[in-house]
């Protein structure tokens, strides 16, 4: 008994400071700049102010980076569902020549570094003249390899009499699949859904090779923009950290379910 | 039939992967610039020139020592950052504590790098920054965190840590909660105590997990480069260089071939590293 109380006193002290980072950025958000420099430092805000939310809305169009921060990840989100599931269910139940090599390209674009064919996927975005467009920052995304290796592990455990009766009663392959296949895979189509939307939430580097000007910048993007020009104004940087961070935070508040049922059947088959 | 259920994927990894790696390994052999992007076949192909450049490029060997350090560093404390969590929760928590215990440790995990960035850069500002007003208080001088050599990397680490437990302790957990009972109960009646009963039932149980976490975490680590890239800028004097911040800048810089060398050697590198550690895991 005696051992499992000091397992929470340890626990909860972990989570402090897991948390304090983000708690005190939360708070000093909403501190004007000043009390934000002041030492003693305040935790709760001596006085309450959203200065710097406005201040920050007023210098960077955060309005259109957050539109458009949203738009790209259910762009993702949607091909990803249609394209990861397709790929899954053929590397899963469809007999074809070299599926094993294909599945092990799978794996080597997983492998792939981002900055190891950067340059020569923004040349090509470049000839195909999407630089600067939704579809350019979009494109190489459209079908995750994680996505295709969950999908396949989760449609691998649909049973093949299914399919087969499908089949025997003359259903195309394609009825198969959206009428019997895709319905069953609710449970990990929400979960891959939540991982690509947080994914693209955060995608950093490539947007910001492929946008150029300020109506497509992504909010990392306007964030790290800003954040080199303006290295000192904590108040107004802080409260873009926190209009960054707390959408994909409070998502996965309410759907955590689905992200940690995926990243553990991932992690483990 | 089946060829176009895989078309999507095989369109893309060909075009949009594949090329671009071979476009890179190609480029690797020449003394392509960014001038040379409108017309590339008009470039010099210069053998191994890259290469050997880049073996006695003082900034390269920096970032490379600066990589090496980073994974040798961040991945063991990571893993036993998430060990240690996964090992607390599954020790007869009370469930709600549990998933609310998790559900905290997970969330830098989720969050955007440059929100992080900003929040520890002021965190950690030698005087607005609470941590070292905090030290003050003790008596202590706290250091500029992020502009001094000593403390730039650590820093890093550190953070990188913080935010990529919470992977490690679901994963863990969940195997974890896959250990049959009879195995600890035959432990006890063998008499076992609580280090030899993690020693010699909960490791071996869980070593699939384990290499899962250090061969998925290692790919990331080795190809770090957005935490320096907004934290510090690879600074001070190149202490928080990684590997993919100098290639990012030789990129920045327009010397194409030679970036692309750069890139080629650090996929091998990490090809390599995930085989090396998939061969050790399967034998022993």
């Amino acid at each position: 008994m005696k051992r499992r109380a000091s397992t929470y006193v340890l626990l909860a002290a972990g989570l402090l400071v897991v948390v304090f980072p983000f708690l005190w950025t939360l708070l000093a958000s909403f501190k004007p700049e000043g009390e934000i420099r002041r030492n003693p430092p305040t935790l709760l805000p001596a006085e309450w102010t959203t200065s710097n939310y406005s201040g920050l809305f007023e210098r960077m169009n955060m309005g259109t980076a957050f539109l458009n921060s949203a738009v790209i990840a259910i762009a993702l989100v949607v091909a990803n569902l249609l394209f990861c599931s397709m790929v899954g269910y053929a590397f899963a139940k469809l007999r074809f020549r070299f599926r094993n090599t294909l599945f092990g390209l799978v794996m080597v674009q997983m492998m792939v570094p981002a900055i190891v064919v950067m340059v020569p996927q923004f040349v090509l975005i470049a000839k195909l003249g999407l630089v600067n467009t939704f579809l350019g920052i979009v494109l190489p995304f459209v079908v995750a390899p994680l996505g295709i290796f969950m999908m396949r592990q989760f449609i691998a455990d649909i049973p093949d009499e299914l399919i087969q009766a499908a089949r025997v009663d003359g259903a195309r392959e394609f009825r198969i699949f959206f009428s019997i296949v895709l319905p069953l895979c609710r449970p990990a189509l929400a979960t891959l859904g939540l991982i690509t939307f947080m994914t693209s939430w955060n995608n950093f580097l490539w947007p910001a090779v492929v946008a150029q000007s300020e109506d497509m910048y992504t909010l990392p993007v306007a964030l790290a923009i800003f954040s080199n020009a303006q290295a000192t104004q904590y108040g107004l940087l802080i409260a873009g950290a926190v209009v960054v961070v707390a959408p994909i935070l409070l998502l996965f508040l309410f759907l955590q379910r689905y992200f940690v049922q995926g990243i553990a059947s991932t992690g483990l088959k | 039939m089946a060829w176009i259920f895989v078309l999507p994927f095989l369109v893309v990894f060909v075009v949009f992967w594949a090329g671009p790696l071979l476009a890179g390994l190609g480029m690797s052999f020449t003394d392509m610039r960014s001038t040379d992007v409108r017309d590339p076949l008009a470039v010099d192909v210069v053998g191994v020139e890259n290469y050997l450049r880049l073996f006695n490029d003082e900034l390269m060997r920096k970032a490379a020592l600066n990589t090496l350090i980073f994974v040798v560093t961040a991945l063991p404390l990571t893993i036993a950052l998430g060990l240690a969590a996964a090992v607390a929760l599954n020790s007869g928590i009370a469930r709600l504590p549990a998933a609310f215990f998790r559900l905290g440790y997970y969330t830098p995990y989720i969050t955007s790098i440059i929100g992080i960035a900003v929040a520890w850069r002021f965190l950690l500002d030698p005087d607005a920054g609470p941590v070292n007003q905090f030290l003050g208080w003790i008596g202590i001088d706290g250091p500029a965190w992020l502009s001094d050599e000593r403390t730039a990397l650590p820093v890093i680490i550190v953070m990188t840590a913080w935010r990529s437990f919470g992977f490690d302790m679901v994963v863990l957990l969940a195997a974890l909660q896959g250990i049959p009972k009879e195995l600890y109960e035959a432990a006890d009646i063998d008499g076992a105590g609580r280090w030899q009963r993690f020693r010699s039932v909960t490791v071996p149980m869980l070593k699939p997990a384990l290499l899962f976490c250090t061969v998925y975490s290692s790919i990331g680590f080795a190809q770090f480069m957005e935490e320096p890239l907004v934290m510090t800028r690879g600074g001070p004097a190149g202490a928080t260089t990684s590997a993919s911040l100098a290639i990012y800048n030789q990129f920045g810089a327009g010397a194409y071939g030679y970036a692309g060398a750069a890139a080629t050697v650090l996929f091998t590198v990490i090809v390599a590293l995930a085989v090396f550690q998939f061969r050790i895991g399967r034998r022993s």
